[in-house]
């Protein structure tokens, strides 16, 4: 039998109760958020619960909502059961001023890359991981692109230096 | 005391293993990755990866950048099969946008992303054979992927980054020249495939150089989240095109070959079996194609005039059409709001599009799922222990493109 989101939904919601909120479907797929405490408890969960079995971690990225006040960046975990093909989507929220979110590197191998590329990109915390550094750009680098506070280059701007590119 | 006494830096007795930079530019890595390895030997005792050497933040661009302007970023992450990224991120879209395509719209987009997966393979393949010696197999399927390239050409009139397609179907109907040299490829790329495939499958040297190199359990390669061919040949039979069809593949019949070991012989016979299939899907697409009659076997989009850009003729001579060609490239035409996650059958795997849209002209976030950046993390772990020619194997089995890991 195939696993429906209303199962899903009704096994979280009997576990934790009211740590896990928002519940939505979007395009099919269920979606919602926890406490950022708990993401590791309830990535536990739906991986080890036989009858849910969420054991690939599809995709684990960060999102910057500004105008979110103590819940401006989330981090977005993109969970498949492969036997039964269903996809689920869950976000934890956390603030600008603390990013600290438990590593799921324990548990996937696959987050180790993705945590630190979103700790590139946004600067979130993954308490717990081993080798937390940045991964696209260069070491030295002081701030985090990816949040909204850091604009793309004017495309106007003159004072730039463009001789080594042939355009001085 | 002598003058030819050297006097050695101080540890350099202790240490037992060199230290190999293999990278960033070396002409075995086949693009631009960085290993430091250290070596016992010619034995690997441990490797560090480092990317990012051709980051070009694509997803902080795409959030200042409207659909269309997207798609060429989208291009450039496997450059070895754009079509298949230009595809998955139109698909995307029109998930977002409810967008219907009609059937004849889905075939043609197959047989282009059928197309593009072989060119991807053969690439892989043949430089596998390559680099451990056999080069005349690459110079056999090389010339088909110049044919395949020509169609891509006659298509959207580029080669290698194609921005093919648009929103809802094609820029213009496939030309008859396009059929014809697509026949001319179901043809005679067989006979090509099959001289690679009896160079090396059975070929003894081959054989001992990639049995039991670089191997990987299903179980591991799943906790690495593998996705693709190499993680069909450790032995599990996951597939976007038959979990999640897209674009109609539910309407052809095709197997998907697996391994057992996940090691680099593994990995040559899936993807060159997947070749076989690819042709096997394209011959059914052709013929589906073949069966439209009368006004629908003229449809190559889908009724969207929001977001499917008016032809060249009329924009140039009628101003309702020029309106609409500057709002849609301008990106005046908002988004309805939205989280869609869409992936689509890369050529290395799952290759998904996170799309986040507020209901502006251009995403608010943008992430793409790059398979490579993914596995390639599996990399120090599959070469451990093993011969630092073996390890090298090992890379170009995995098909590792720098484009699609540092986006």
């Amino acid at each position: 039998m195939a696993i429906t989101n209303e199962y899903i939904q009704q096994n979280l919601t009997e576990k934790f109760g009211d740590a896990v909120y928002n519940f939505e479907e979007n395009y099919g797929m269920l979606s919602f958020e926890t406490l950022k405490e708990n993401n590791l408890k309830v990535m536990q969960f739906l991986h080890d619960e036989p009858t849910l079995g969420f054991k690939f971690l599809t995709d684990l990225c960060g999102v910057n909502y500004p105008d979110n006040k103590d819940r401006e960046l989330a981090v977005v975990y993109h969970l498949h059961n492969l036997q039964e093909n269903v996809r689920i989507r869950f976000k934890v929220f956390t603030s600008v001023a603390h990013p600290d979110v438990f590593t799921a590197s324990k548990l996937y191998a696959a987050a180790d890359w993705m945590e630190r590329e979103t700790y590139d990109f946004f600067g979130v915390n993954f308490v717990g991981h081993s080798n937390l550094k940045r991964i696209l750009n260069v070491d030295e680098m002081d701030y985090f692109p990816l949040r909204k506070e850091y604009p793309l280059e004017d495309q106007t701007r003159i004072d730039k230096d463009d001789e080594m590119f042939g355009r001085g | 005391m002598n003058e030819h006494h050297i006097t050695l830096p101080e540890g350099s007795i202790e240490k037992h293993t060199t230290t190999l930079n293999l990278g960033p530019t070396h002409p075995a890595t086949h693009g631009v990755f960085q290993n430091i390895m250290e070596l016992d030997g010619e034995r690997v005792v441990s490797s560090e990866q480092t990317v990012g050497y051709i980051h070009r933040a694509f997803e902080k661009i795409a959030e200042r950048r409207p659909l269309y302007q997207i798609t060429p970023l989208t291009d450039r992450l496997n450059y070895c099969s754009s079509p298949i990224n230009n595809m998955g991120w139109h698909l995307t879209c029109e998930k977002l946008l409810g967008v219907k395509t009609p059937k004849r719209v889905d075939y043609l987009r197959v047989i282009i992303m059928e197309l593009s997966r072989i060119a991807d393979h053969l690439i892989c393949n043949s430089i596998v054979g390559v680099d451990s010696g056999a080069f005349t197999g690459f110079l056999y399927v090389m010339q088909y992927r110049e044919l395949i390239y020509e169609i891509f050409e006659e298509v959207c009139g580029s080669r290698l980054t194609t921005n093919i397609g648009r929103i809802g179907g094609f820029e213009r109907n496939f030309s008859n020249t396009a059929f014809t040299k697509l026949e001319k490829f179901l043809k005679e790329y067989p006979v090509a495939l099959g001289e690679l495939e009896s160079l090396l499958k059975r070929n003894r040297i081959f054989m001992d150089r990639t049995i039991g190199g670089g191997p990987i359990s299903a179980e591991r390669a799943l906790n690495y989240g593998f996705t693709g061919p190499n993680l069909r040949a450790a032995g599990v039979d996951y597939d976007v095109r038959v979990h999640s069809p897209y674009s109609s593949y539910e309407d052809f019949e095709f197997t998907i070959p697996v391994g057992t070991t996940g090691d680099n012989y593994d990995r040559f016979l899936v993807r060159q079996e997947e070749m076989w299939q690819s042709m096997h899907i394209i011959k059914q697409a052709y013929q589906k194609i073949q069966e439209f009659k009368g006004e629908e076997a003229e449809v190559y989009h889908a009724n969207v005039p929001e977001y499917y850009l008016p032809k060249k003729e009329d924009v140039y001579t009628k101003m309702e059409a020029l309106i609409w060609h500057f709002k849609i490239i301008m990106g005046e035409v908002d988004m309805p709001k939205g989280e869609v996650y869409h992936s689509v059958e890369g050529g290395n795997g799952e290759l998904g599009f996170y799309l986040i849209s507020d209901g502006g002209r251009s995403p608010f976030r943008l992430h793409f799922r790059r398979p490579c950046f993914i596995y390639y993390q599996a990399y120090p772990e599959m070469v451990k222990g093993s011969m630092l020619s073996d390890a090298i194997l090992t890379m170009s089995s995995l098909n590792l493109i720098a484009g699609e890991m540092d986006a």
